[in-house]
């Protein structure tokens, strides 16, 4: 028999102003169910009348133990569980995860796979920002931009689906490589997407760029400076949006981002309204990566796709049968996996969202030892409550959509 | 090697007495957990280390000793240069003083330790659990924190395995 407790709240006390003890201004809940929250995170708001005196993020709802449980899992089998994380950057999260075992175990990943990896990781971020800019027109009413939006994610998700046979939680990215080849329909599929995009691109700004009601309710709202911005941890749009031109494309380059041709967009403003620009931009910077990656990938048509170190990676399905060692690794490989030294490797890359750091941490044996997500939303998160002190309940669901936050990812 | 992360690392290791690790080309200090504090105020104000990227502890349980790690990633935006530092900690009631005041950030990474490890971030302004339920028991990231998992119930061992489960029973 479970012994029920009484709680009391005396420790919580300091969260409130002390005017919110004497009943002067009032508490309120907002969420875990509320639509605007974009999924399961709830903020206790602390209100005068309409404007929110201090706002208190509580998250965890959909903590999963994915840290936990990929400390019990062999180097690849951890990796299925990357997906779910951040559900809507399923193949950054594969990358993220696959390069620091690559920087860790110092595996090779052949020139087209690194192609690929590049085209589907910014196929994921034009998707990713859709759904940003779907629930963010959504929470401001503006019901048919989500509508429009999900109709294009929907191609992209057509795309993965072509090349992993899975709409969302792909794995198709893996160390050393990626699952196997792309089809030939590929190459149709990312340009008709391209062909279709930009006109779409130019239907959005239609709708919301110079929309008064979308501006009201965006310009000088959240607004955050630099200096506050770099010192709270914001990256991503987040942080270029008050005018740091940030990105781990550009700083730390991997995975061959340094060969292609891209700018990072910024705005000095630092509210919702240039949050949402710089978003807007970036899906023509990725159109840009992914024309310049299909060209590269048309002239490494045939070249291997993932790296032909056996000890880390199986050897093809038709070697087997003729090949004794081939036969050893596939079998060591599935039932062992591999070892990694019991070392440490920190690989941030650039989610949609921000920088997506993968601590991992080896001891030697086939599993690994640590990993820690450092994830933007959850960074994001806690700003918020500086992004939105002032301000108006209204002016919060704006705020929460200009951050971009997934709960998988904050909560892991 | 950089030139900045060079001369701050001298700095460090002049002041402080710290241990280098280095691989990969990622540079790791191994620094006491006392002069954290010190150490990123330094970083921050004399060598532009202005963004604290993670902030995360490894547990080394059984054979480590001290049994954790803290661990501070850094990042110069201006110079483009990461520094880890670590702190080991003893399992002799884990702590560490907060950073709160230096990267406003560590706020709830060090959260997130206490929660996860049990370390706790001395001086800081809110510590509470983070991820888990508030009435959690244990720290679930420790190495000795057990995985867990659902016994399968059978029709001979129904009621014993019935018994233990954490629900009210009539």
């Amino acid at each position: 028999m479970v012994q029920l407790q009484e709680v009391t709240l005396d420790e919580l006390k300091h969260l409130v102003s002390d005017r919110a003890i004497q009943g002067e201004t009032m508490l309120l809940n907002m969420g875990p169910q509320h639509p605007s929250t974009h999924g399961v995170l709830r903020l206790m708001l602390e209100l005068e009348g309409e404007t929110i005196i201090n706002c208190v993020p509580d998250i965890g709802f959909l903590h999963t133990g994915v840290e936990k449980n990929m400390e019990a899992k062999r180097y690849e089998q951890a990796e299925v569980m990357t997906d779910r994380l951040d559900y809507l950057n399923t193949v950054g999260n594969n990358l993220a995860y696959c390069l620091a075992i690559e920087k860790l175990v110092g595996l090779d990943v052949p020139p087209r796979a690194q192609v690929i990896r590049v085209i589907l990781a910014e196929l994921q971020r034009i998707g990713s920002h859709l759904i940003w800019l779907g629930t963010q027109s959504l929470d401001l009413a503006a019901m048919s931009m989500f509508l429009y939006c999900f109709r294009e994610r929907e191609l992209i998700l057509d795309i993965l689906e072509l090349v992993s046979g899975q709409r969302m939680m792909t794995t198709y990215i893996r160390p050393g490589g990626v699952w196997r080849d792309i089809p030939e329909e590929f190459y149709d599929a990312v340009q008709q997407f391209m062909a279709m995009f930009p006109a779409r691109i130019k239907q959005y700004h239609g709708l919301l760029t110079k929309n008064p009601l979308f501006i009201d309710r965006t310009k000088g709202i959240g607004v955050i400076s630099a200096e506050d911005a770099v010192a709270w941890g914001l990256t991503g749009p987040s942080l270029r949006g008050s005018g740091v031109a940030l990105d781990n494309r550009k700083t730390q380059p991997y995975t061959g981002y340094e060969e292609y041709d891209f700018e990072i967009p910024t705005r000095t403003a630092g509210d919702v309204y240039a949050r949402y620009e710089c978003r807007m931009d970036e899906f023509w910077q990725s159109l840009r990566i992914i024309e310049q990656g299909l060209k590269k990938l048309r002239e490494l048509d045939g070249a291997p796709v993932r790296s032909s170190n056996r000890k880390f990676v199986p050897p093809p399905r038709s070697e087997l049968g003729a090949s004794m060692e081939a036969l050893i690794h596939h079998f060591k490989l599935w039932t062992e996996g591999f070892d990694a030294p019991a070392e440490y490797v920190y690989m941030p890359v650039s989610s949609p969202r921000g920088e997506l750091g993968v601590y991992l941490e080896g001891n030697g044996s086939n599993k690994p030892h640590r990993v820690h997500w450092r994830t933007p939303s959850f960074v994001h998160l806690q700003a918020l409550p500086v992004l939105s002190k002032g301000l108006l309940v209204a002016d919060l669901v704006a705020i929460i959509g200009s951050i971009d936050i997934v709960l998988g990812d904050s909560d892991r | 090697m950089n030139n900045k992360l060079l001369k701050a690392i001298q700095t460090i290791e002049k002041r402080f007495g710290v241990e280098e690790h280095i691989f990969r080309d990622e540079y790791s200090l191994i620094v006491s957990p006392g002069d954290v504090v010190e150490i990123c105020r330094l970083l921050r104000d004399g060598f532009g280390f202005d963004m604290l990227s993670s902030l995360t502890a490894v547990d080394y349980w059984p054979e480590g000793d001290p049994r954790f790690h803290v661990i501070y990633q850094l990042y110069s935006i201006e110079n483009n240069i990461n520094l880890r530092l670590r702190a080991p900690v003893s399992d002799d009631n884990p702590a560490i003083p907060t950073i709160e005041g230096i990267y406003p950030n560590a706020n709830w990474h060090e959260r997130e330790i206490w929660d996860m490890f049990g370390i706790k971030a001395e001086g800081h302004s809110d510590l509470r659990r983070i991820l888990t339920p508030y009435d959690w028991e244990g720290h679930p990231l420790r190495k000795d924190y057990p995985l867990g998992y659902e016994e399968v119930q059978f029709t001979f061992n129904a009621d014993e395995i019935d018994a233990k489960k954490p629900y009210v029973k009539e």
